[in-house]
């Protein structure tokens, strides 16, 4: 795989960069109603997200917490940038193929996972309240 | 003394090492833990047996079976004399570390070990030497310990005493750790399990491509190692095992040429080595591995480990130069020439990816060593690993690349 390729010369690119660096809401959400937490057990990498949903079916706010490569941390924060403020059916319609055009560096099959593990726990966390068995769990792990 | 090698002129027997990535970059190749690349001298073993000689073995009576079955037989003779191993009964063909070790657990293990019944670990393993006795735990009740180690990654060899009962039925330890490096005093580990009536398995996957290896002086029992890791082919390995030992084990896989007799409902098993190598065996690798085993010979054990640990020395200065790096293990004098670390500020995954764009091949993650990692305190880690094809000049660009890294991510 050549990396003159410009694609692969994007993977480093700024804009990843920037968001590895000073990421988009990392934290926890201080009235999260909806979490999760999962992990790439393989590379390490692991994202925990927090979501304050309203009745309304709306995101009013939207945390992630990781640990783990260039590409899982700023794919991540890309992601909680994107829906912090949008609807839980926005969320539903967002496909794996949306995420990676999300991204925008083109990936390798393996670092594909990367780029999509925080996209697996977001779509998970909408089903996942705090409280509910599943979203105690969630929220008993601490990331990091 | 051990001659001096000369990498420069031995890098043209390796035709891959002379390949260039993407455009611009000559390879440096330092994964070589993972698995080594081959000299002319294994590829053309290869070529000349599917050419001229190739049949299946101890079976055919016709010429072709015949000159397969010498070339597997001298395969099994060299590898012989490369552990100096008393028998040639004593060598098994397995297809590699791995099968070795799930044959001594399933076939010793199961005739061996009850509830109860201890064995003695190190929280260094590779899970090639964990998970096979997790499983014999599973089917006996056995109870498993670990040898702890210490932060820089030595063994805590002041507890082995303390874990050792007159239960402990099996010591398995690793001779050289494939992520710390770690050089294990393996020989005295052998000792004190014998003194507790124990048997001795060792894990050489990480040793046997790298220094010498005799098995009588190490008193082991039994001892495996892969083939790709020493300039062999994939999909062959060696099981040393004590002959006593051997001969009282029951088979591990049941099939053609591991039988003497066969009946519709039982069967005669065949004697050593064929009883343990249960249908077709990996007749050409196995001739291959003999073809690198006369490499190996011909440069020396003795003169491989000495050029690795001048490697592992300049990466040591190499990495400590660049600043923010975490070594894991030991100081060079206690390792063989693997060189895993952590950066500060850039995950391992992202070093990889950064040095391959250099050209340069590292491996990134757990190293098949999780519990390892954990007890480290990381998720994952850089691995630089050496062979004698491996130059000053590749450990410099080493260097290089990672200031190159370490200057992309701390832009602030």
């Amino acid at each position: 795989m050549p990396s003159n390729d410009p694609a692969e010369d994007e993977l480093y690119q700024e804009r990843i960069l920037d968001h590895y660096e000073d990421p988009y809401h990392r934290g926890h959400a201080p009235h999260a109603t909806h979490a999760h937490e999962d992990d790439n057990p393989l590379c390490g990498d692991v994202i925990h997200i927090d979501l304050e949903i309203d009745p309304a079916g709306k995101v009013k706010e939207a945390f992630f917490e990781g640990d783990g490569c260039c590409i899982s941390q700023a794919a991540a924060s890309m992601l909680i940038e994107r829906f912090d403020g949008r609807t839980v059916d926005e969320i539903k319609q967002f496909t794996a193929e949306d995420m990676l055009s999300l991204f925008g560096a083109k990936l390798t099959p393996n670092r594909q996972k990367c780029c999509l593990l925080s996209w697996r726990v977001l779509q998970s966390a909408i089903y996942s309240p705090v409280g509910g068995a599943e979203g105690d769990a969630a929220k008993g792990k601490t990331c990091r | 003394m051990p001659v001096k090698l000369d990498p420069d002129t031995i890098r043209g027997d390796f035709p891959i090492l002379s390949a260039v990535l993407h455009g611009t970059k000559p390879l440096v190749y330092l994964d070589n833990a993972a698995t080594t690349q081959r000299p002319r001298q294994v590829i053309q073993a290869l070529v000349d047996v599917y050419e001229k000689q190739y049949a299946n073995v101890h079976r055919g009576i016709h010429w072709l079976s015949d000159q397969s079955t010498d070339l597997y037989e001298e395969a099994r003779e060299k590898a012989r004399a490369f552990v100096n191993a008393r028998q040639r009964e004593e060598i098994l063909f397995t297809y590699g570390t791995t099968e070795g070790i799930n044959l001594v657990a399933r076939s010793w293990g199961d005739a061996n070990i009850g509830a109860g019944d201890e064995i003695v670990l190190t929280e260094m393993e590779h899970h090639s030497n964990l998970v096979p006795w997790q499983q014999l735990k599973e089917r006996t009740g056995a109870v498993l310990k670990h040898i702890p180690i210490t932060d820089d990654g030595l063994l805590r060899l002041d507890l082995l005493p303390s874990l050792l009962t007159e239960r402990t039925k099996l010591v398995a330890v690793v001779a050289v750790s494939n992520v710390l490096g770690t050089i294990n005093p393996v020989k005295e580990i052998v000792r004190q399990a014998h003194s507790a009536g124990a048997v001795a398995l060792v894990d050489a996957a990480q040793s046997a491509p790298h220094q010498p290896i005799d098995v009588q002086d190490l008193d082991a029992d039994f001892l495996a190692f892969s083939g790709h890791k020493l300039l062999g082919p994939s999909g062959v390995g060696i099981l040393y095992g004590r002959h006593e030992l051997l001969d009282a084990m029951p088979p591990f896989l049941g099939g053609g040429s591991m039988i003497r007799r066969v009946k519709l409902d039982s069967f005669e098993p065949a004697d050593l080595p064929a009883k343990f190598e249960a249908g077709t065996p990996p007749i050409v690798p196995a001739i291959g591995l003999g073809a690198a085993f006369d490499y190996l010979n011909h440069l020396g054990l003795d003169a491989i480990h000495e050029h690795e640990r001048i490697l592992t020395v300049r990466a040591h200065e190499v990495l400590s130069a660049v600043g923010g790096v975490r070594f894991l293990g030991p100081t060079p004098e206690k390792k063989g020439g693997i060189v895993s670390f952590t950066m500060e500020g850039v995950h391992a995954h992202d070093i990889a990816q950064l040095l391959d764009r250099q050209g340069i091949a590292i491996r990134a993650g757990h190293h098949c060593t999780m519990p390892l990692h954990k007890r480290l305190g990381i998720s994952a880690s850089a691995r630089a690993s050496f062979y004698f094809y491996n130059t000053l000049a590749e450990v410099d660009l080493l260097g290089e690349a990672l200031e190159g890294a370490k200057r992309l991510f701390r832009r602030k």
